[in-house]
């Protein structure tokens, strides 16, 4: 057996398994730090012992086993750490070998235990920096290394915010339990948040690396299907999973080979990933019949009436401009206002799109935001106004600080000159 | 574990409060501490009397610099605290949610602070 498979083999059976492990782990031990320690111990022992012996018919029970055999090892190795100097030992007090037979029981990684560690995770005591990196370094097993490099910070001020994170949970006494449920709705609402970031954490920003970009939005998908697992009735967490797949599924059509924003209206529709669609569409529709929207399942709709258009003209717009409308009644932010004016613009003509946008523009809120003067330029250049689209243009040009879209609007500003 | 409950609200509105108001808070504080008390976790309760009582003292060079008024200069002040054992955190927020931070008009803040347990002597 060679090293190198055993090696592929592990690291895929720990990304896999790393949540349901560890979160048993944390419940039988209480401690972050400890449940870390046996289950990359138990990592090196796979290594070790695939390599020489062949990898196992089932590799995730192999782990479970080995990590809560290390947790035990450490546990009595702390014991008699404490009690060394000490003359009188209790032998009583060692583990006995049915502990680890209860310990094998508990592997079954009953999903109230990722529930306990999802919640805990993303507590409201913690700020959202940190619950993001806990959630990504427990429930995804990534490295602080690869979280460091998608979030574009040096290694050690990730590790120090994941060690702030667990010794709050620790000291402040943050429990691990699902929440009661009065609680709930809040609290889900939070995790949702966390999820939801980490997927838009790897789709929007461009810059960086992009496999652990890609990474993240693997994540994000996956801890919605668990997260949906868990809650299979709340219509929110269908709605926010529906929102990242038909997102997700347009991937390969949104960037250009030279790293380029291509517009939803430029993109190739036949790469579109039609699997993630197809899910999504499902799940929209199984949410929107619960008759208990909510700001994930309306941005979802929106998304799965971009996905149904096979070219850019059928585009349901006015149905697309209610439901902003729906949007902004639950949260009249200026930038969803914005996007109502985009989708007005496009079914009811550009002047009625540029008119809102002027009084959301005059109202001061959005004056700065570059998206602002690009909807405008954009809108100016359909109504063939060439000089004004110039000029907006040229204005959110001045704002824009990602290259990827400032570039996007130095095209289409040559393109008015040409 | 025991958490001090710190309070943080506007001495200004405190002032400005009417007799009335006054009294309902007051009821208030009475009803978290009778419940706290009848299911055995309060250690503590107390309001302070107002930061123009207040004297700091700090060390320098081995010399004690005294200075009328409290440590910092903040919008809200400290104004009293609670000390209740609670089963965690979630727990401690709960306690927390009925304490009245309130003032006129608006609500204070109340920090929840976990005591550091030292092991005896």
């Amino acid at each position: 057996m060679s090293g190198e498979r055993a090696r592929a083999v592990a690291e895929a059976t720990f990304r896999r398994e790393h949540g349901r492990i560890i979160a048993a782990l944390i419940r039988l031990c209480g401690s972050f730090d400890r449940a870390e320690e046996a289950m990359q111990d138990a990592f090196a022992s796979a290594l070790a012992s695939w390599t020489e012996q062949g990898i196992p018919d089932n590799p995730g029970a192999w782990i479970t086993a080995a990590s809560h055999r290390k947790l035990i090892d450490g546990a009595r190795r702390e014991r008699t750490r404490r009690e060394k100097g000490e003359l009188l030992r209790d032998d009583a007090d060692e583990p006995a070998a049915d502990d680890a037979a209860s310990f094998d029981e508990a592997a079954a990684g009953l999903p109230d235990d990722r529930l306990r560690l999802i919640f805990t995770c993303c507590h409201p005591a913690l700020n959202r920096e940190a619950q993001v990196a806990l959630t990504l370094r427990t429930l995804g097993g990534l490295t602080t290394d690869e979280i460091a490099r998608a979030f574009l910070l040096p290694e050690p001020t990730l590790a120090q915010r994941l060690v702030r994170a667990k010794r709050k949970i620790q000291q402040a006494r943050i429990p691990y339990e699902v929440p009661p449920e009065h609680s709930l709705p809040e609290r889900r609402a939070s995790v949702q948040a966390v999820i939801y970031l980490i997927f838009n954490e790897g789709y929007l920003a461009t810059s960086g690396d992009s496999l652990v970009r890609r990474e993240l939005c693997a994540e994000a998908i996956r801890l919605g299907r668990l997260l949906r697992e868990l809650y299979p009735q709340d219509a929110e967490t269908a709605g926010l999973l529906a929102l990242m797949l038909l997102h997700d599924s347009r991937r390969h059509a949104r960037v250009d080979a030279g790293g380029a924003l291509i517009t939803l209206e430029e993109q190739d529709r036949g790469v579109w990933d039609r699997a993630e669609i197809e899910e999504g569409l499902a799940l929209v529709e199984w949410a929107l019949n619960q008759h208990n929207p909510g700001p994930y399942q309306i941005q979802a709709a929106i998304a799965a009436l971009h996905a149904q258009a096979a070219t850019p003209a059928e585009t349901d717009w006015p149905q697309i401009a209610a439901l902003y409308a729906e949007l902004a009644k639950l949260n009249p932010s200026p930038v969803i206002l914005l996007n109502r004016a985009v989708a007005i613009g496009m079914s009811e003509g550009p002047e009625r799109g540029l008119m809102l946008m002027d009084s959301l523009g005059v109202s001061g809120a959005l004056s700065e935001y570059y998206l602002l003067h690009a909807a405008r330029a954009d809108l100016l250049r359909r109504s063939n106004r060439r000089e004004a689209a110039a000029e907006a243009y040229r204005r959110a040009l001045a704002l824009a600080t990602n290259e990827t879209e400032r570039r996007f609007l130095q095209r289409r500003l040559q393109e008015l000159s040409g | 574990m025991r958490y001090i409950f710190l309070i943080y609200s506007r001495e200004t509105d405190r002032a400005s409060m009417s007799a009335e108001e006054e009294q309902a808070i007051r009821a208030q504080h009475r009803a978290v501490q009778d419940e706290a008390a009848r299911k055995g976790v309060l250690h503590a309760a107390q309001p302070l009397q107002r930061t123009n009582t207040a004297t700091s003292v700090r060390m320098q060079d081995g010399k004690a610099l005294i200075v009328d008024g409290p440590f910092a200069e903040t919008k809200e002040q400290l104004a009293g605290y609670y000390l209740i054992d609670c089963r965690d955190l979630d727990d401690a927020i709960e306690w927390a949610k009925k304490i009245p931070s309130m003032c006129r008009g608006g609500a204070g803040c109340i920090e929840i602070r976990p005591l550091m347990e030292l092991p005896p002597r």
